[in-house]
């Protein structure tokens, strides 16, 4: 029987064996995310500059687009969201494999940002859960990239064993809502400048 | 031109608007656009106005553009909100305002009497919270967040775009015969032949 001392000084290393398997699934899942964009408006702009030579998220493994959501990890939604398009972003989420992210690009994207108004989503939350909010009006490529790393932060803080920081699948409610209707009414209540309008007719 | 169809002429900074009555506009279009001299042969765009003043009528407006002559016409036609929000379609005479025209429906709840497919064009064909640009309608909708959440998420996106609809399979009759070369090859989709004459019975 050694004691603890002599098996340190022999180059061991101890760990817990579920500790092991996290390390080891959330670095490959963080370090090779596949995503899957969704360009609406000016944010797919940036999207696209962070996606070229000059920022390159390949460095970040994100080597490989996906534009299939079938073989994507993480969805970047990036632009203005309007109601017609809700159902479709939903059903690109839902055929996503899981594990999978979501990453909100800007600021209409985030809250609706200046489109408060009858046809536009007040923030692709009460749609998709939403794991990284980029905000920038749009955002520069080192606006999404640090959110990227922040992603990156967050899934190597995921386990597969502890039921809390465990990744879940969130279906729609029946009524077909992600959210509770009062939720998604606070969270698309007006800020900013826009408090001075008001619902009426 | 047509004899009581012209209410009001303006010409100001070198742009002619004409107000015509709403019963004779099909009847004004088609003189402007056929007659020798006019040849308004291009109809750049339909749209419609309302004003603050809840009393002044909604205006109709169509922007005319003769090709040959490079000159320009504002036809307005007056639709006062109390009586039938209608007018007639001018599709015959442009097949482009078939779409100018549903935006116009759309956004106003302008019918358009005539009009081959008056449908809703930007908003979707279930929407039900009114026009949007009428005056009476809030800036954020009539229905709360989150039931324009819940609509939104129940609609079934493919119910309006079915890919029968984008297909151009069922014109194929109609197509030049390269194009529909190209199409037998199964570049963009595929045409069915024709089916085989009928065999006669004693062929193998």
């Amino acid at each position: 029987m050694k004691r603890v001392g002599e098996v340190q000084s022999q180059n061991f290393l101890l760990t817990k064996f579920q500790d092991l398997v996290d390390w080891a699934v959330n670095s490959s899942r963080a370090n090779s995310l596949w995503p899957m964009p969704f360009g609406t408006a000016c944010c797919a702009i940036e999207f696209m500059a962070t996606a070229a030579s000059r920022y390159d998220f390949a460095r970040f493994g994100m080597e490989r687009q996906a534009f299939s959501p079938r073989q994507a990890d993480v969805l970047i939604c990036a632009g203005r969201l309007p109601f017609k398009l809700a159902p479709v972003i939903r059903r690109i989420y839902d055929q996503m494999p899981q594990p999978k992210w979501v990453i909100s690009m800007g600021a209409c994207a985030s809250t609706g940002g200046v489109f408060d108004n009858y046809a536009m989503v007040q923030g692709i939350d009460t749609i998709v859960p939403v794991d990284v909010y980029v905000p920038g009006c749009p955002p520069r490529p080192e606006g999404l990239l640090y959110g990227i790393l922040l992603l990156h932060k967050k899934i190597k803080g995921e386990s597969l064993f502890d039921a809390v920081r465990r990744r879940e699948e969130q279906p729609l409610d029946e009524k077909g809502l992600r959210l509770a209707p009062e939720t998604i009414d606070e969270i698309s209540e007006p800020f900013g400048n826009s408090v001075h309008q008001f619902r009426s007719s | 031109m047509i004899p009581g169809a012209v209410r009001e002429a303006v010409a100001r900074d070198g742009e002619r608007v004409v107000y015509i009555a709403r019963d004779r506009l099909l009847e004004a279009m088609t003189w402007l656009k056929n007659t020798p001299g006019q040849q308004f042969n291009y109809l750049v765009d339909v749209t419609a106005v309302e004003f603050r003043d809840r009393e002044r009528p909604i205006e109709v407006v169509y922007f005319l553009r003769s090709l040959e002559r490079r000159a320009d016409i504002r036809i307005k036609v007056e639709l006062h909100p109390a009586d039938e929000l209608a007018v007639d379609s001018v599709w015959s005479l442009w097949h482009g305002a078939d779409w100018l025209e549903r935006e116009v429906y759309d956004m106003f709840g302008i019918t358009f009497r005539g009009h081959p497919d008056l449908r809703r064009i930007l908003m979707w064909e279930t929407y039900a919270e009114g026009y949007p640009l009428r005056k009476s309608f809030p800036l954020r909708g009539r229905f709360s967040r989150a039931e324009q959440v819940r609509q939104a998420l129940n609609a079934n996106p493919e119910a309006h775009y079915s890919l029968e609809e984008l297909s151009i399979a069922e014109a194929g009759g109609d197509l030049p015969e390269d194009m529909r070369d190209r199409l037998r090859r199964g570049e963009r989709g595929v045409i069915p032949d024709p089916l085989p004459p009928p065999q006669s019975p004693g062929s193998p």
